[in-house]
């Protein structure tokens, strides 16, 4: 993303122009406008126009609209942003109040104006347009009958694709049908390798799974190279990397992502950090029980005594719609760091994300050990 | 009225079980009540006979009031202290106990203080109580009927016993009165209360043919062979295949030249078992290999599990199929412990056939002739096991252990001939244990389910799949729902081990030719059931897990991967409910934040995608599941609940 122009006052109100250059900069994008900012960006609209014989030609035209968002959309398989919203500033084709969905698109800019930029939006924006761009690492997570494409950028994990094939098992005399199918997912995957996977952008393809799957795969998959004279394949033979998984389903990720070999080759990647944060939070909820708290309420009790050394928040939460809700969190998020402790806030779009979603969306590993919260307050955060 | 009702003493939960008993209970709960579906009122009533892993089904019935001050008052102090001392230790070594500390210490005190006696009595006692359980009906046969085989009498003492059940209508006994809510299960009492007589009479049929059928053969039984990787478990049961003549003297020498020429001879009578150029190449088994024998008195179907930790999976689909298991572990210096101390898969291997329901276990101790075939060796690494499958709830009755040798093939199917070996033993040899091992009863005349774990294109038209019969009994032309999608078909062929059959029933391995369905709408997991009693199918569920060994704690949201039958999904764990107490079933805690280190738990599950599934009490076999995360297994569990 490229910041063309900012200005944001005292008063935090004010503006940014932003330009997206890759699909990447859209989920920062989603991350950053909510709901009542106003968004100006070229767009293509339809107009009607009545001639004073009454007849009506329509056109297409392109035009800059500015408009108050209303809703927001993101389409995580496309990386396409779509904001609907009333226009708010009249102009020759659209009149004020009139309802447009504005698509945002790469390469064209845009400006974002907010009421109040809190802490977290600007560190947003900082991050979306920090140029030292972190490896860009395919993965291919498979076991028999199983296989997934994902693309792990810094901020997400996207799973281009998902094969499944059932593979009879190995029968006496019947072997031929197990190999047979086997083939036929391996093409399969070959396939999907060479149709999502970019080697001019990837820089290591990580091959994971149980047993001995991969070695399998990798050695069909050049042979099938050779014999196919797949100049792609072969020229990137170097960027193939294979990993132990315990599985082939996609949160095996996390594992992959902890492999030695894969940490050194892809260590400034926020998913691989995401990734040893959740750890150590779980290995401090073993160890130490008390000192590991998540959900709202017992993060909250222990930022009130400045317990908290690593907040680990998904970005989710500040996407939600109620806006005291958000500021609620951005204050947490703000006095967690004025008390100097540790911020990460995980994209939701990475495995580690999903799973801390799952988990309330927010946890702390704290300072000091704080005696556990009473049963009643449990069981008001059940669900 | 009421206000002359002694409400304050009233006894609400007794009323309330009445209640519970009247609208909960449908005729459907007595049709299953029958002698020989023992597994099921055993459930319910005798769940505390059993030692199992964990003791999930344990009620408040079974936390009975002690009574401290009898305890036997007369002891000296030193006594009490012994005696203290010797139910700790027991404690230690049973887990959660089920009868009252006062009996406990009588038991003690009549062993003289021995823990290890003290122990076995403990663990008779229940085994007797279980099988005098089993007995009753039995009898009431030799009366009626005359017949005297034990075994295949079944379909007998249901009719006997089920004329006295449908007078007396045991409500207390209704299992699963909870499943519907009140109001359908009145409506579904009224609806089949006219069916009633029907089914029970096709239930006396399928009792009769079953018995018809299989009276006369031997009976079937399915072992699966666990243990850790390299422990040498295809090579023994290779070698146990060729000295029964299931595998012809041709192909057994083809074998030995050709592992000679990959350098790896030790490995011919693996490759038995071993059939794929992957398998064979790398030395290792990777899918469940397959095969039959037969012994003095069973038809045994073999299932040879790989031990490597990657395919655990697989393993589990081959135990989930098992009646017994039989456990191979390396007698080699060094290798047994690796093996069995941390990171082994002895361990996990053991725990998780105890999970899937096997509670008969043979220990093939083998590889003893290179510690040459030394008694001290065989001693201690029985003493490790013996006190381990203690633990994970193996009664001390249905462990056997045997040494023997897989590549020498010593004492395997002849008595031995090393002198070494019969200078201090005098046991059976493997195939005696084999030909031991009791078979479970089948539970034939339950609705039928086939839980697919195979599908692949048979010679004629239509596919087939391949699976275990968990319940119930198929006949070639039946029609069948395929659940959790719920498609219909029909069966045009049955096989079992590519013997063409007309009927199978509950226990078999068939597979099943079916037609008027695509094949690539059925997959691996899918059950096959009875349209008329179909599985449950949901995504979201309850149940009761107990948690092993972690090295991190389970929390709301935790992603793991649900083994249910052949299936394999990813599943999260939805909430944790409450934290139970192991052994009691109380709970200590309500809402815990974390599951930690062996710790029982009521937790809601919820999977990617729905999955056909039963409650544990209504049928055991699709009830159970195993959760895995990184290639561990963290917890086994007991659905109690569906929430659709």
């Amino acid at each position: 993303m490229k910041l063309i122009d900012k200005s944001i006052d005292k008063e935090r109100q004010g503006y940014v122009t932003l330009v997206p250059e890759e699909p990447e900069d859209m989920w920062h994008a989603y991350n950053l406008i909510s709901e009542g900012d106003a968004v100006r960006s070229t767009t293509v609209r339809k107009v009607q126009t009545e001639s004073s014989t009454g007849s009506s030609t329509s056109s297409r035209v392109r035009t800059m609209l500015t408009i108050a968002v209303e809703a927001i959309d993101f389409d995580t398989q496309a990386c396409m942003l779509r904001l609907k919203g009333k226009n708010i500033e009249e102009n020759q084709y659209v009149k004020m109040g009139a309802y447009h969905t504005l698509d945002l698109e790469l390469n064209r800019k845009f400006r974002l104006s907010k009421h109040e930029w809190d802490s977290v939006s600007l560190d947003r924006v900082e991050m979306a347009c920090d140029p030292t761009k972190s490896a860009d690492v395919a993965a291919v997570i498979m076991q028999d009958g199983l296989a997934q494409i994902c693309l792990i950028t810094s901020s997400m994990t996207l799973v281009r694709a998902k094969i499944e094939a059932s593979i009879p098992r190995k029968r006496k005399n019947f072997i031929q049908q197990h190999e047979k199918a086997l083939a036929k997912f391996y093409d399969n995957i070959i396939q999907g390798i060479l149709r999502h996977i970019d080697f001019d952008i990837v820089k290591c393809v990580l091959i994971a799974s149980p047993g001995f799957v991969r070695d399998q795969f990798y050695e069909y998959m050049f042979q099938m190279a050779v014999k196919t004279d797949n100049k792609i394949l072969l020229e990137n033979k170097s960027k193939f990397m294979l990993i132990h998984s315990s599985t082939g389903f996609k949160h095996s990720l996390k594992e992959i992502l902890q492999d030695p070999a894969v940490v050194s080759k892809i260590s400034d990647t926020k998913a691989a950090s995401e990734v040893k944060a959740l750890e150590n939070f779980y290995t401090t909820l073993q160890c130490e029980p008390d000192k590991a708290f998540y959900g709202k309420k017992h993060v909250e009790k222990a930022n009130e005594a400045q317990a908290i050394e690593t907040l680990l928040i998904s970005d989710n939460l500040f996407r939600c719609k109620d806006v005291n809700l958000r500021k609620e969190y951005v204050n947490l998020v703000d006095s967690v760091k004025e008390f100097g402790g540790d911020v990460k806030i995980f994209s939701s779009l990475h495995i580690s994300g999903e799973q801390l979603e799952q988990l309330t969306g927010v946890a702390a590993i704290l300072r000091f050990p704080m005696p556990e919260l009473d049963e009643d307050d449990d069981e008001s955060d059940g669900d | 009225m009421s206000r002359h009702r002694d409400v304050r003493n009233m006894d609400y939960t007794e009323d309330y079980d009445g209640y519970d008993d009247v609208y909960g209970h449908s005729v459907d709960d007595d049709y299953y009540i029958s002698p020989s579906n023992r597994q099921f009122i055993f459930n319910r009533e005798n769940s505390r006979d059993q030692p199992k892993i964990g003791e999930f089904i344990r009620t408040e019935q079974d936390i009975q009031e002690e009574d401290e001050s009898e305890l036997a008052t007369d002891l000296s102090d030193l006594d009490k202290a012994r005696l203290e001392s010797c139910i700790e230790q027991i404690k230690n070594t049973l887990g959660p106990l089920t009868i009252s500390k006062n009996e406990l210490a009588n038991i003690v005190i009549s062993n003289s203080y021995d823990v290890e006696k003290a122990t076995n009595t403990i663990l008779d006692m229940k085994n007797v109580q279980t099988e005098r359980k089993e007995k009753v009906p039995s009898i009431k046969v030799v009366a009626s009927g005359g017949k005297t085989t034990t075994n295949v009498t079944k379909g007998f003492d249901i009719s006997q016993k089920d004329t006295v059940k449908l007078n007396t209508t045991p409500r207390s006994q209704s299992p699963a009165s909870g499943r519907g809510t009140p109001v359908i299960s009145q409506t579904e009492a009224v609806s089949e209360d006219s069916k009633v007589g029907k089914t029970k009479e096709n239930k006396i049929d399928i009792e009769t043919q079953y018995k018809k059928e299989r009276g006369e053969s031997k009976e079937h039984l399915y072992m699966v062979v666990i243990g850790h990787v390299d422990a040498g478990k295809s090579t023994l049961m290779g070698h146990l295949l060729y000295d029964l003549g299931q595998v012809n003297q041709k192909t057994m020498h083809k074998y030995e030249q050709e592992s000679r020429k990959l350098g790896k001879q030790s490995f011919m009578y693996a490759w038995v078992l071993d059939e794929t150029g992957e398998e064979r190449n790398r030395g290792i088994t990777m899918d469940v290999g397959r095969s039959q024998f037969e012994t003095k008195t069973k038809h045994v179907t073999l299932l040879d599990a790989p031990g490597h930790k990657d395919f655990i999976p697989n393993m589990i689909s081959g135990a989930g199929q098992a009646d017994v298991a039989l456990l191979v572990v390396d007698a080699t210096r060094g290798e047994f412990e690796t093996g069995f101390d941390f990171g082994g898969q002895t361990r996990e291997h053991a725990l998780l056939v105890r999970s899937l329901g096997v509670i008969q276990l043979a220990v093939a101790i083998n590889k003893l002739d290179t510690v040459s075939w030394s008694k001290e060796r065989f001693d201690e690494i029985s003493q490790k096991l013996k006190t381990f499958l203690r633990q994970a709830g193996f009664r001390e009755g249905d462990v056997t252990f045997v040494p023997c040798s897989g590549l020498t093939g010593q004492n395997l199917t002849q008595k031995p001939t090393e002198n070494e070996l019969l200078t201090w033993y005098s046991g059976p040899c493997l195939l005696e244990v084999i030909d031991n091992f009791r078979t479970p009863d089948r539970p034939v005349s339950k609705p039928f389910r086939l839980s697919v774990n195979d599908i692949f294109k048979g010679t004629g038209s239509g596919f087939c799949v391949s699976g275990r019969v968990e319940t119930g009994s198929l006949n070639v032309g039946d029609r069948i729902m395929v659940c959790p999608n719920r498609e219909l078909s029909v069966v045009k062929s049955l096989f079992i081990e590519d013997l063409s059959q007309t009927v199978v029933f509950a226990g078999d391995q068939a597979t099943v030719t079916l037609s008027g369905i695509e094949m690539q709408n059925v997959s691996i997991g899918n059950v096959l059931c009875d349209p008329q009693n179909p599985v449950q199918v949901s995504s979201k569920f309850q149940a009761r897990i107990v948690v092993f060994n972690l090295t991190i704690p389970i929390t709301k949201g935790f992603s793991v991967i649900l083994h249910h039958q052949s299936l394999v999904e990813p599943a999260v764990v939805r909430k944790l409910i409450s934290q139970l107490n192991r052994s009691t079933g109380e709970v200590v805690k309500k809402h815990p934040r974390f599951l930690s280190n062996n710790t029982s738990a009521i937790v809601e599950i919820q999977v990617s995608r729905p999955i056909a599934l039963e409650l544990y009490s209504d049928c055991k076999e699709l009830g159970r599941f195993m959760l895995r995360v990184g290639g561990v297994t963290i917890a086994a569990g007991l659905i109690t609940k569906i929430v659709l």
